[in-house]
C-alpha cells in the first residue's frame, strides 16, 4: 500500500510538477465524494421503494431492472429542465443558497473515519468540526427563504432555522456523554473506545434522542415542517426549479447519510464488528451496513409517523430533549467520577 | 390528564412509536396490491359503460331504426342523428349517426332508451385521442366498433339480461 502510494506520488510529481499537491487533493476529494454522491442518488431510489413496500405498493420499477436506473432518469430530467429565476429575487443570494446547503454536508465527510487507516484528515477535533460545519447548512436554507422573496419560502426557512437551532442544542448534548466516555474528540479514538461495548448500550436513551434530533435537524418527516406541503407548498424550495431544487434535495440526502455515519461512529461502534468472530469482514463494510441500517430507520420513520405541529416540535426540543440530555450528561459525569473511570 | 402510571411509563419507553413502527414493518413484507396496468388489469363489470358501439343483427343489418330516442335521452346532447329519407329499405335507417365523445358523459341513457339494443356502451376504455376530431365518432366508426367488440358485448348483454 505504502509503495503504491509512493509510486503514485512519484508519477504524479513527474506529470504535474508543482501542481501535484493540488491535483492530489482533488483526486482525494473525488475518491471520497464519488461513493457519497452514489449513495445520495440511490438513497432516493431506496426511499421510494421502501416507503412503497410499507404502503403495500410497488414504487418505481419501470426504468431498468427493478427500476434501478430511475435515479439516473431523474437526474437527466433535472439537468435538462430550465432553472426559472423569478424577477423579484435577490439573484446572487438565490443562486448561492443551494450550494451552501449542499456543500457543508459534503465537507463533513473529510473527517469521517471509514476504518483505522482510511480517513481523509485525522484531526483531533473531529466531532467539533462536524458540528460546526453541519450548522452552516442552516444558512443556505435561511438565504434561500430570504432571497426567494416569497411568503411560503420565507415562512419555511424561518421554521427551518428555528428548528435546526433548537435541535442542534440537544444533539450536541447527546454527543457529550460519548466524548466523556472516550475522553477524546477524535472520531477514530471514539470508535476505538467502543471496543468492549458499543456506546449504544450504556447510552441507549442518548442514542434515541440523538436519532430523533437528527431527524429534526435534517428536516425529515415527521419534522419536515419547513417544507410542509399542505401549508407551505414546498417551503424554502418553493421558488426553485430544476437542478437548483435538485441541489437542495441532494443536500438533504447527503446530510441524511452524514448523520447516519455520525450515529454509527458515535453510538454503533463505527467500523468495529458486532462480534469478535466476525472480524474477518473489513471494517468498511461494517460501517456501510450500520449506515444503511440507520438510513432504513429514517425511511421507516417517514413511512410511519404523521407530521408534528410546530409548537409540539418546539416543546419536544426545549422541554423534553434538552433537560433530559443535560441530565444524562450529569449522570455520565457522576458515574465516571464515582467509578474512577475518568 | 387522563393518563395513568402505566401509560406514562409506556410513553417514556416510546411504546406508541414502537407500535406504529411495527405496523409499517409488518406491511412491508406483505404482498403489494398494485395492479400494474398495461400488463395486469382488474376485472370489468358487464354493466361497464365505455366506448360506444352500434350493433348489427344476425343478418348483418343495422339494428338502429332511427327512432331518435337516444338523441332525446342524451343529457349532454352528444348524439346527432339524421334519418335516411331516400332509403327504399323496409325499415327506417339513419343517414348520419354522430357521437361527440368529448361531450359524452358515459351515463348510458342512450343504451337504456334504445328499443332495439342498437347502441351499447362497450367495455373498451382505451380510445383516447390527441385531437378533438379524434373523439368525433361517425356511423362507420361506431359500426366498426360493434364488429370489433361483438363477442364481449354479446356476452355482457346476456349476463345482464335478467336484470333488465
Amino acid at each position: 500500500m505504502a509503495e503504491l502510494l509512493e509510486f503514485i506520488h512519484g508519477f504524479g510529481g513527474d506529470l504535474f510538477g508543482g501542481l501535484w499537491p493540488l491535483v492530489w487533493t482533488v483526486v482525494k476529494i473525488g475518491i471520497l465524494l464519488a461513493p457519497v454522491m452514489f449513495g445520495v442518488t440511490y438513497l432516493t431510489y431506496a426511499e421510494r421503494r421502501v416507503i412503497g413496500a410499507m404502503q403495500i405498493r410497488v414504487g418505481p420499477n419501470r426504468i431498468g431492472i427493478f427500476g434501478l436506473l430511475q435515479p439516473l432518469a431523474d437526474a437527466v430530467k433535472l439537468f435538462f429542465k430550465e432553472t426559472v429565476l423569478p424577477s423579484k429575487i435577490d439573484r446572487p443570494v438565490f443562486l448561492i443558497a443551494p450550494v451552501l446547503t449542499m456543500a457543508p454536508a459534503l465537507v463533513c465527510w473529510a473527517v469521517i473515519p471509514f476504518s483505522p487507516e482510511l480517513v481523509l484528515s485525522d484531526i483531533n477535533v473531529g466531532v467539533l468540526f462536524i458540528l460546526a460545519i453541519s450548522s452552516l447548512g442552516a444558512y443556505g436554507i435561511l438565504m434561500s427563504g430570504w432571497a426567494s422573496n416569497s411568503r411560503y419560502a420565507f415562512l419555511g426557512s424561518m421554521r427551518s432555522a428555528a428548528q435546526m437551532v433548537s435541535y442542534e442544542v440537544s444533539m450536541g448534548f447527546t454527543l457529550i456523554p460519548v466524548i466523556m466516555l472516550a475522553g477524546s474528540l477524535n472520531l477514530g479514538d471514539i470508535v476505538e473506545s467502543q471496543k468492549d461495548m458499543w456506546n449504544m448500550i450504556p447510552l441507549f436513551p442518548m442514542f434515541i434522542i440523538y436519532f430523533i434530533s437528527v431527524v429534526a435537524e435534517t428536516n425529515r418527516a415527521p419534522f419536515d415542517l419547513p417544507e410542509a406541503e399542505a401549508e407551505l407548498v414546498a417551503g424554502f424550495i418553493t421558488e426553485y426549479s430544476a437542478m437548483a431544487s435538485g441541489m437542495f434535495f441532494m443536500g438533504e440526502y447527503a446530510n441524511l447519510i452524514l448523520v447516519s455515519a455520525m450515529g454509527s461512529i458515535m453510538f454503533l461502534g463505527g467500523w468495529l464488528p458486532p462480534l469478535e468472530i466476525l472480524g474477518f469482514i473489513p471494517g468498511l463494510i461494517w460501517l456501510a451496513l450500520k449506515i444503511c441500517f440507520l438510513l432504513f430507520v429514517f425511511l421507516w420513520i417517514r413511512a410511519t409517523f404523521p407530521r408534528y405541529r410546530y409548537d409540539q416540535l418546539m416543546r419536544l426540543g426545549w422541554k423534553v430533549f434538552l433537560p433530559f440530555s443535560l441530565f444524562w450528561v450529569f449522570l455520565t459525569g457522576a458515574v465516571l467520577h464515582l467509578t474512577g473511570l475518568a | 390528564m387522563g393518563m395513568n402510571i402505566k401509560d406514562l411509563i409506556g410513553s417514556f419507553a416510546l411504546k406508541e412509536l414502537v407500535t406504529g413502527l411495527s405496523v409499517t414493518l409488518k406491511y412491508m413484507f406483505k404482498p403489494n396490491i398494485t395492479v400494474q396496468y398495461p400488463e395486469e388489469r382488474i376485472p370489468v363489470s358487464p354493466r361497464f359503460r365505455g366506448e360506444h358501439v352500434l350493433r348489427r343483427d344476425d343478418q348483418g343489418e343495422e339494428r338502429c331504426v332511427a327512432c331518435k330516442l337516444c338523441e332525446a335521452a342524451c343529457p349532454a346532447q352528444a348524439i346527432y342523428i339524421e334519418i335516411d329519407t331516400k332509403s327504399t329499405a323496409e325499415k327506417r335507417l339513419t343517414r348520419v349517426y354522430d357521437i361527440d365523445n368529448g361531450k359524452c358523459i358515459y351515463c348510458g341513457y342512450c343504451q337504456e332508451a334504445c328499443p332495439v339494443d342498437a347502441i351499447v356502451l362497450g367495455p373498451n376504455v382505451e380510445f383516447c385521442s390527441e385531437t378533438r376530431a379524434g373523439l368525433l365518432y361517425d356511423k362507420d366508426k361506431l359500426l366498426a366498433n360493434g364488429e370489433r367488440w361483438k363477442t364481449e358485448i354479446d356476452a355482457n348483454l346476456k349476463a345482464d339480461a335478467k336484470y333488465r
